[in-house]
């Protein structure tokens, strides 16, 4: 690696650099703007997104990189803390749209219209595109803790809730927890190889024919504590006790936030460092395998039962979003592009799928302060097209075309039937069935039931609106025309095979 | 390139509910004459389609592949092989215009619907796009896509508009039924698309079925999948003993879905089973039809028996559907020419069929607020447009010559005869099949008698009788509309009984394929010897002789 900083280097820092200006920026405009019209510290962020994200498609479009190079030497930059390849382009993607997406959606909310709350997103948000990009334990373990530490703070954004407080608390303890697990088990790696980057331990351990049985039993140890990091992360069952507490009590945008983008960084490190052979080759002998794999099983189906009873809308979106992690893990368990790819369109349209629903639940409960499933009776009368777009959007989780949910689970149900786990395929569908139940439920309280209030329609704004309508065309975009993104990641998703056996 | 005339069929309805959620809510009129101005383009288009392939029949023994039509091809997701195909064989050409009258009869009978309509008419389009388009589709996942579509609406349409004591609980059952079965299906799909390229020309996997129709599985694989392959769609045929969700989900919707749901969305099912489960695998179905038999008599004879139990008018027409579906169902089972023309034809006569009854039914309801037929007495005075239809309508389910129905069944019932003559060897207890179809043809035609009584009732308990016209307060006559739909399903079962041309060779020509696969098939071996050879094991073991 030539300390020599190329235009490449340049390049594949840009949404990052992108970001940095940005939250300099928005500290500096909310000291300018009158309070009155602190909305626009918002707006601010909103747009600040979405240029970056334009600048970011643009120059790939423009430069060609980064381009699917399967030499790891020239895609390892900066001292091989980051590998700037496709993968981290499509978490990019993922993440600046997010972003856009949560500070639309939280506009309107009184006590987040402040600096400091789009200040931390956009942290956030630096943490999880460094995630996606980060090629070295130690890079990604920094990187992760940008985004987790930002994320305790905005769990506990909403000062005057005495819930949101427990939120923050309760994910800081059990984050701060998981991550020192997290980082024991990687400092096991480093004390096996003295190497930190993922390709280099990659080729060490891929290279092994069979791992000796002296050092797999610590690599093994080290799977599990690693496992347990970012298996927090995503909120993979058993490492998912904080999850409805902290997405019932935090401010509902940032609920969408972290359900969506959160949880993508976490399957971004996990894909990574999974498929890049860290951790020996998955086989009926490799332990860690078949954990993974019942990691998968158990939390689909935890996750979809225990949501069948819940009454208030955030906890049933939070155990869905267990669920849904589930089905995104079938794609990483079947350790090929095929799957990878998958679980990485999945994790794309969940991003427009969950942030409609979250910001739905956002603009209603704004005006009638709860968030509880039999508030939104009524809602079909009250307002039609918001309740078009939580119906479309719970259509989409659970999968029913032409929604995007449906492609998602088609190819992660194909990536596993190819990968010869019929059956674990059978199972998702099984699951997906047990979850359709409950969201159609949900659909039946705004389509079915009435309520006294039917009249009073709830006003939303314009941000607002853009918010929904765009999450609205592309949950429909991903759900007929899946064709090209899925080709992109597709291609994608070969930059993780680098090492490939 | 040509006119896109399936594209249209197809996408006319999607475009037209996205247009109709969009409108504001004060212009349920806009909407109304929106969805009807689509059906009756549908309407034409598909009547051109059907009349086109009409005159030019493919001769017998073309590869299903050279029999479709209008065939428009586009790239979907290449790289996994799914693409945009859309053509017509002569069944699928009768099943879109048949879809095509029983959507635009729907729209005609919800003329009066006043709670909601713009949505009712949205959902409804949709319902109609998701039904066309799985008839039109030569891609297998196309055929998914479309059959998803199609059935949410149902969910919908039933839980908001449907009768107010059992649509939750209807609505949930039908959706979970009818989506596990296609899902169970789609997974034998999945497992045999990884299976398919080492047996085909095909480089790359593809959904093609136009490639599926000529696969040659291996036996073993033809014998593990089939069952859930064409199961998981039979579902949606009403097959015993997974048939519960079709009565109820019949009596909670609303006239224009029930008129949907019986008169074409459980033809999707058969037509689905037949597409994807017996075409695919011809080998398959011949080692598992002998036993799937029995469960397709199960259906006509155990529907006849519990529709004659029925108070309920929605409830009697129900019960007669899972009876008439499964002759669809025996059609095929008989394994031959015959019997496959029989379950075509059937499935067009039982869908005009069932959307009269339904849409008769539904008028009555209407006005006077019950089903119950103890209740109704002496219909037919104050509503004297009803009678006519609703005799016609019952003939045509006892299968009465010179109408639809006989057309329909006599075939299927002769087919069962024969069926034997394919020749099978099982021979459990002496059950060769051989042996016991003409049995079944003979129980199953006896449950015509059956229909004949519950029919005959229903006619004399409802429309005949005295009139007590101060019971009924809001009895008011019949829309110019609700007539015209009436009259034209009866012109359709008329015409077809005394006019067989119109329809006969068409499904023929559509249905040859399919029987030629079946009779190309080279194993003879069937169910029953499975099950005599296990038979044999276990008596050993208990140190049997």
């Amino acid at each position: 690696m030539s300390p020599n900083i190329t235009q490449s280097w340049v390049l594949a820092l840009v949404p990052e650099i992108g970001l940095v200006i940005l939250l300099a920026a928005v500290l500096l405009y909310d000291r300018l703007v009158k309070p009155e019209e602190r909305r626009r510290v918002g707006l601010l962020t909103a747009w600040g997104a979405f240029a970056i994200l334009v600048t970011t498609l643009g120059l790939w479009l423009a430069t060609g990189e980064p381009n699917n190079a399967t030499d790891i030497g020239t895609s390892l930059m900066w001292g091989g803390m980051i590998r700037f390849d496709l993968i981290a382009l499509v978490f990019h993607v993922i993440f600046l749209v997010a972003l856009m997406l949560t500070a639309l959606l939280s506009l309107d909310v009184e006590h987040l219209q402040k600096g400091e709350y789009y200040a931390l997103l956009i942290t956030a948000a630096i943490g999880f595109s460094l995630m996606g990009a980060s090629a070295d334990l130690i890079m990604l373990y920094v990187a992760l803790e940008t985004a987790s530490i930002s994320s305790y703070i905005l769990a506990g954004f909403a000062t005057k809730d005495p819930r949101s407080s427990e939120a923050g608390m309760k994910y800081f303890i059990y984050g701060a927890f998981a991550t020192g697990v997290m980082l024991y088990g990687m400092s096991l790696l480093y004390g096996l190889t003295g190497q930190t980057n993922l390709y280099i331990l990659g080729s060490i351990f891929g290279g092994f024919q069979q791992i000796p049985t002296e050092v797999n039993a610590v690599v093994i140890l080290s799977a599990v504590m690693i496992m347990v990091g970012f298996g927090f992360k995503i909120s993979a069952v058993p490492f998912h006790f904080w999850t409805p507490d902290v997405y019932e009590g935090s401010p509902t945008p940032f609920t969408g936030y972290v359900s969506t983008a959160s949880k993508a960084a976490g399957f971004a490190v996990f894909l990574r460092v999974f498929t890049t052979g860290v951790l020996g080759e998955p086989s009926d002998a490799s332990m860690w395998w078949a954990m993974l794999i019942a990691i998968t099983v158990i939390t689909m189906t935890l996750g979809n039962f225990v949501a069948i009873f819940q009454k208030n809308f955030k906890r049933l979106l939070a155990y869905s979003s267990i669920a849904q992690a589930g089905y995104a893990l079938i794609g990483l368990v079947t350790l090929s592009p095929d799957g990878s790819s998958a679980t990485m369109y999945y994790l794309l349209m969940y991003i427009f799928t969950n942030i409609a629903a979250f910001g739905v639940i956002t603009i209603v409960s704004n005006r009638i302060g709860s968030d509880e499933l039999e508030d939104f009776s009524g809602l079909s009368r009250r307002s039609p097209y918001l309740a078009l777009v939580m119906m479309f959007a719970l259509l989409s989780l659970s999968g029913i075309p032409p929604t995007a949910g449906f492609f998602g689970k088609f190819f992660l149900f194909r990536s596993a039937v190819n990968a010869g786990l019929w059956w674990l395929a059978l199972l998702g569908i099984l699951n997906a069935f047990v979850a359709l139940y409950y969201y159609l439920s949900a659909v039946k309280y705004m389509y079915l039931y009435r309520s006294e209030n039917e009249d009073d329609p709830i006003p939303v704004s314009r941000g607002a609106k853009v918010g929904l309508a765009f999450s609205l065309f592309f949950i429909f975009y991903l759900g007929i025309f899946a064709g090209p993104i899925f080709e992109w990641t597709r291609t994608a998703a070969d930059a993780f095979f680098v090492l490939a056996r | 390139m040509e006119f896109p005339f399936l594209s249209i069929i197809v996408l006319s309805p999607l475009v037209a509910a996205a247009i109709i959620l969009l409108m504001p809510k004060e212009r349920g009129e806009n909407a109304r004459m929106l969805a009807l101005a689509t059906m009756i383009l549908g309407l034409i288009l598909s009547l051109y389609v059907y009349v086109a392939y009409n005159q030019n029949l493919p001769p017998a023994g073309t590869r299903w592949a050279d029999t479709l039509m209008f065939l428009e091809e586009h790239a979907w997701v290449p790289s996994i092989g799914v693409n945009y195909i859309l053509g017509v064989d002569g069944l699928s050409a009768t099943l879109v215009l048949l879809t095509s009258i029983v959507g635009l009869g729907g729209v005609m009978i919800s003329w009066g619907i006043t709670e909601r309509p713009r949505e009712f008419m949205a959902f409804f389009m949709l319902l109609v796009a998701g039904v066309q388009g799985v008839f039109a589709a030569v891609d297998g996942f196309l055929l998914f896509f479309f059959y998803e579509l199609a059935v949410l609406p149902m969910y919908i349409m039933i839980v908001i508009w449907g009768w107010k004591e059992r649509r939750e609980y209807a609505s949930m059952k039908l959706t979970l039924y009818l989506l596990i079965g296609s899902f169970i299906s789609f997974i034998a799909f999945l497992v045999l698309y990884f299976q398919l390229p080492e047996y085909s020309t095909a480089t790359a996997p593809t959904f093609d079925l136009r490639i599926w129709s000529e696969a040659n599985f291996p036996f073993a694989i033809q014998q593990v999948w089939f069952l859930p392959l064409f199961l998981g769609f039979a579902v949606l045929a009403g097959i015993w003993p997974l048939h519960n969700w079709s009565p109820d989900g019949h009596v909670a919707a609303p006239t224009a879905v029930s008129m949907i749901h019986a008169g074409v969305l459980m033809k999707l099912g058969a037509y689905a089973s037949m597409r994807v489960g017996i075409q695919i695998l011809p080998e398959g179905t011949v080692y598992w039809m002998p036993f799937i038999i029995f469960l397709t008599l199960i259906n006509v004879v155990y529907g006849s028996f519990v529709a004659m139990r029925q108070r309920d008018m929605k409830y009697l027409i129900g019960y007669s559907s899972v009876s008439h579906m499964g002759l669809v169902s025996m059609g095929f089972a008989a394994l031959n020419a015959k019997g496959f023309l029989g379950s075509g034809i059937q499935m067009v006569s039982h869908g005009v069929m069932t959307a009269l009854f339904f849409s008769v039914v539904g008028m009555i309801y209407d006005r006077a607020h019950t089903r119950n037929m103890d209740d109704l007495d002496g219909m037919g005075k104050p509503l004297p447009w009803l009678v006519v239809p609703f005799i016609i309508g019952g003939l045509v389910g006892m299968g009465m010559p010179g109408l639809s129905g006989f057309l329909a069944e006599f075939p299927i019932f002769l087919g069962v005869w024969q069926g034997g003559s394919l020749n099978l060897s099982g021979a459990v207890f002496g059950l060769n099949p051989a042996n016991y179809y003409p049995i079944i043809a003979i129980i199953s035609a006896l449950g015509i008698i059956i229909t004949a009584a519950y029919i005959l009732r229903a006619v004399g308990k409802v429309f005949f009788g005295e009139y007590q016209g101060e019971k009924w307060h809001d009895m008011r006559p019949l829309f110019a509309l609700d007539k015209v739909a009436l009259i034209m399903f009866s012109v359709i079962l008329i015409v077809i009984g005394v006019f067989p041309a119109v329809i006969a060779p068409i499904v023929q020509s559509g249905m040859a394929p399919v029987v030629d696969r079946i009779t190309d098939a080279q194993h003879a071996v069937t169910f029953l010897d499975t099950v005599q050879t296990a038979a044999t094991t276990l008596f050993s073991w208990f140190g049997g002789a």
